[in-house]
């Protein structure tokens, strides 16, 4: 197997075929299940205050993917959608702009074109997404297709079959090809979570990712529930976390679907903080895939500054 | 950077009086003895004025719990008492609160542990026991079990509210009457509880409430009409009760210090084994006589366990114990703050390797800055010695056998964990451990139905559960 960077010789020897890779995956340490969950709950209880909270509202919105992956989307919903990403609160121009817009392959090329010269990234979802059951040409040429129409991130989805019937190096060897295929494009993992079901799993497919070459962990697509949990993003981030203390590398997190009020954006932020580490607290290095959640921001920044509620009609809707 | 606002609970919610009175017999009375200044361990300023209990006090106390012993609880039937109980229960929710800021000011722990353990859990204690209250004779204890009469209590300063939670609740669910010292340094919430127990009409003298330092301790459980003695404190205290009591026909259970071992094996959750090391010894200040005080982890991965143990205890919060955000509050006093460094330096000069998160730490108040000591051998200071205070002695092993040899050797036997994510090894250990709790892939949980207690000088006797019924009746 083909590792895709320069590992270190001890994370070297762990792709080097299919059952040191599997060793490498089950000699992680186990993840107790009860005990990350009351980690979570216990940091949930931060309670995050005036200018830490103002702070903290500003960093979720320019960490927000700003996402619509329907089967009715249509060049107009992406426009708005591009529109909101550029200025999501038009009456107030100190709002910082989303990282992203997320949209599936077919409306890459309507959301770059709308969002040339902003710096708000176009990510596109590919392989097959949400699935991921197709052929891995299909999904290869899926991938090369949201390039070519302008995407500079791909959230690709793995094969769950693959790695729930142990499987791990061809969902390995998958996703170096995907990263390779995406040329400069940034590369998010989706483990989908939801269907990996335990810790343990979620685990292992992070670092399977992570060896591989993703530049981000996602959670979800979306598309299953349960999608993003505070618990499941923990161990992702001890993941990254780990990654970095062994490699010197920063890998970023995203939690996806789920996600929609600001008292949840900033407990995640917590978790980022605390769990992974203050350096984490970067658009580049993590991100919310989100829909809703970005009008809960933009209200809730509103009542911090004006010191009282307004409701979602001053917020606009695309 | 991403600093958190303060967001401190407002003191105001403690309803802080200048005054405080002892409860005897159903009134808040004047005590003769010298009043004591209850301080705030995060500022050293003066809470409040306590009256304090002299030896004739103690004895109207008693008298008074033997009144209402013989004419109105010991013949209320269990289901009569149990709504007493339940009431209490529900007072200590409703005022929960207040119980917590008040405990933080008085106690120094963090608001996160008094709002959301402390206060719950001695709720808890009084729901379940009241559940126990008519069903008695199905406890075991054979048909009909009956009390023991006066039960004279005293509670140390670290859990002020629980402990008398822990105290009160089974006696009285056993149809018991008490007498209660809360310690020198922590009286407020106790006598919060006697004013909820006076709110609840539970007949006067049922619960007495003195305060006062150890004299009054002493002069309590040396009475003569006292049945029954729980006591909760150090082991060196423990020693001089039981010597007090040997020959009398008191009963007598107690719950003294410990050394726990924490015992990692290569094959554990580490992630969550470092959640659980920094919550057995970093919890309420290490102010907890079942701390994991002493953290034994296999060879093989103590070096990676150790460099994530540090990485989590740089990220606690020592501060304000009212913010929110603190993970670890003030010591309780300027005494224990003196010991836990005279501990810390005998490490250090021991050849023990020091280190201490670099928190800050506010001006003024008692606080010390979390430390772990690695490098730790069995014969050191640190690694025998009760500290209670935030500080972790790291010890190695290389097999099982010798993590169990290395685990009971201490003259204590309080608690144990165990963190391996094999089965039978959690059992195996759990069968070999001298301690009264082992704990496995976790630390510090309490339940009301789980027996606590220890074993040689951690004391005897359990609390809580079926077990805990029986230091309460005659049986």
């Amino acid at each position: 197997m083909a590792a895709p960077t320069t590992l270190p010789s001890a994370l070297a020897d762990a792709v080097r075929d299919e059952s040191s890779l599997r060793r490498f995956l089950h000699g992680l340490p186990g993840v107790d299940q009860v005990g990350v969950e009351q980690r979570a709950a216990g940091l949930g209880t931060r309670s995050i205050k005036k200018a830490a909270k103002l702070h903290a509202i500003d960093l979720a919105i320019s960490m927000v993917d700003l996402t619509t992956l329907e089967g009715a989307d249509t060049p107009g919903k992406v426009r708005s959608l591009a529109a909101k990403a550029k200025r999501p609160d038009p009456e107030r121009p100190d709002v910082p702009q989303v990282a992203a817009v997320c949209v599936y392959p077919d409306m890459v090329k309507t959301a770059a074109d709308e969002l040339k010269g902003t710096g708000i990234n176009v990510a596109s979802v590919a392989t097959a997404f949400p699935s991921g059951r197709s052929t891995m040409d299909i999904k290869l040429a899926d991938t090369r297709f949201a390039v070519e129409q302008g995407a500079s991130e791909v959230d690709m989805v793995i094969d769950r079959g693959a790695f729930l019937s142990g499987r791990y190096g061809q969902v390995f060897e998958e996703i170096v090809k995907v990263k390779q295929a995406c040329g400069d494009a940034h590369l998010k993992v989706i483990l989908e979570t939801g269907e990996l079901v335990t810790y343990d799993n979620v685990r292992r497919a992070s670092w399977l990712a992570l060896l591989a070459g993703g530049d981000f962990i996602k959670t979800s697509t979306g598309k299953v529930q349960p999608a993003a949990t505070l618990p499941v993003t923990h161990v992702m981030l001890q993941a990254v976390r780990d990654w970095k203390t062994q490699t010197g590398e920063l890998r970023g997190v995203k939690p996806a679907g789920g996600i929609r009020s600001t008292k949840d954006a900033i407990k995640y932020l917590v978790a980022v903080h605390e769990v992974a580490g203050p350096e984490w607290l970067d658009p580049h290095l993590f991100r919310f895939g989100a829909s809703t959640l970005l009008n809960d921001l933009l209200m809730q920044r509103r009542t911090q500054l004006d010191g009282h509620y307004s409701g979602p009609d001053y917020v606009t809707v695309d | 950077m991403w600093e958190y606002a303060p967001a401190p609970e407002s003191r105001d919610i403690a309803n802080l009086k200048p005054n405080y009175r002892m409860f005897v017999d159903g009134k808040f009375v004047e005590g003769t003895g010298e009043p004591l200044k209850t301080i705030n361990p995060a500022t050293e300023e003066v809470l409040a004025e306590v009256s304090t209990a002299s030896a004739s006090d103690v004895d109207s106390a008693v008298k008074a719990a033997r009144k209402a012993y013989d004419r109105v609880w010991s013949k209320m039937p269990g289901s009569e008492r149990a709504k007493y109980i339940y009431r209490i229960a529900r007072q200590i929710q409703e005022r929960a609160r207040e119980l917590a800021v008040l405990e933080s000011l008085d106690n120094g722990k963090p608001i996160k542990e008094s709002r959301d353990v402390d206060v719950p859990t001695a709720a808890a204690h009084f729901f379940y026991h009241a559940g126990w209250a008519d069903k008695l004779s199905y406890a075991g204890y054979g048909p009909d079990p009956k009390p023991l009469g006066v039960a004279g209590q005293v509670i140390p300063w670290n859990f002020p509210l629980l402990m008398a939670a822990w105290k009160i609740a089974p006696a009285l669910a056993c149809g018991n009457t008490v007498v209660l010292k809360p310690a020198e340094t922590t009286p407020l919430t106790a006598l919060v509880l006697a004013d909820i127990i006076q709110q609840c009409d539970l007949p006067p003298g049922v619960v007495n409430i003195i305060p006062g330092a150890g004299d009054v301790g002493a002069a309590l459980v040396g009475h003569d009409d006292v049945n029954k003695v729980a006591f909760t404190g150090s082991t060196e205290v423990g020693k001089i009760i039981q010597r007090q009591l040997a020959g009398t026909n008191k009963k007598l259970t107690l719950e003294l210090g410990g050394k726990a071992a924490n015992i990692v094996f290569d094959d554990a959750p580490l992630d969550q084994a470092v959640e659980g090391i920094v919550n057995g010894i970093f919890f309420n200040q290490g102010h907890v006589c079942c701390a994991g005080s002493r953290l034994l982890v296999q060879e093989s991965v103590a070096d990676e366990l150790l460099e994530k143990l540090h990485a989590r205890v740089s990220t606690l919060r020592v501060g304000d114990p009212l913010d929110k955000n603190t993970d670890v509050g003030a010591i309780n006093s300027r005494e224990q703050l003196a010991k836990i460094k005279e501990l810390t330096e005998s490490g250090e000069a021991e050849g023990a390797q020091r280190w201490t998160s670099s928190c800050p730490l506010p001006d003024k108040g008692f606080f010390f800055a979390p430390t772990v000591f690695s490098n730790v051998s069995q014969a050191m200071r640190i690694a025998r010695e009760e500290i209670f205070g935030p500080v972790l002695s790291v010890l190695t092993f290389r097999t099982p056998d010798e993590a169990v040899a290395k685990a009971n050797n201490t003259p204590y036997g309080l608690s144990a964990g165990v963190w391996t994510e094999k089965g039978s090894r959690i059992l195996w250990m759990a069968q070999r451990m001298r301690a009264g709790v082992v704990w496995s892939n976790t630390f510090n949980r309490f339940d009301p139905a789980a027996p606590f207690g220890g074993y040689q000088e951690s004391g005897f006797g359990r609390e809580g559960g079926r077990t805990g019924l029986e230091a309460y009746l005659d049986v």
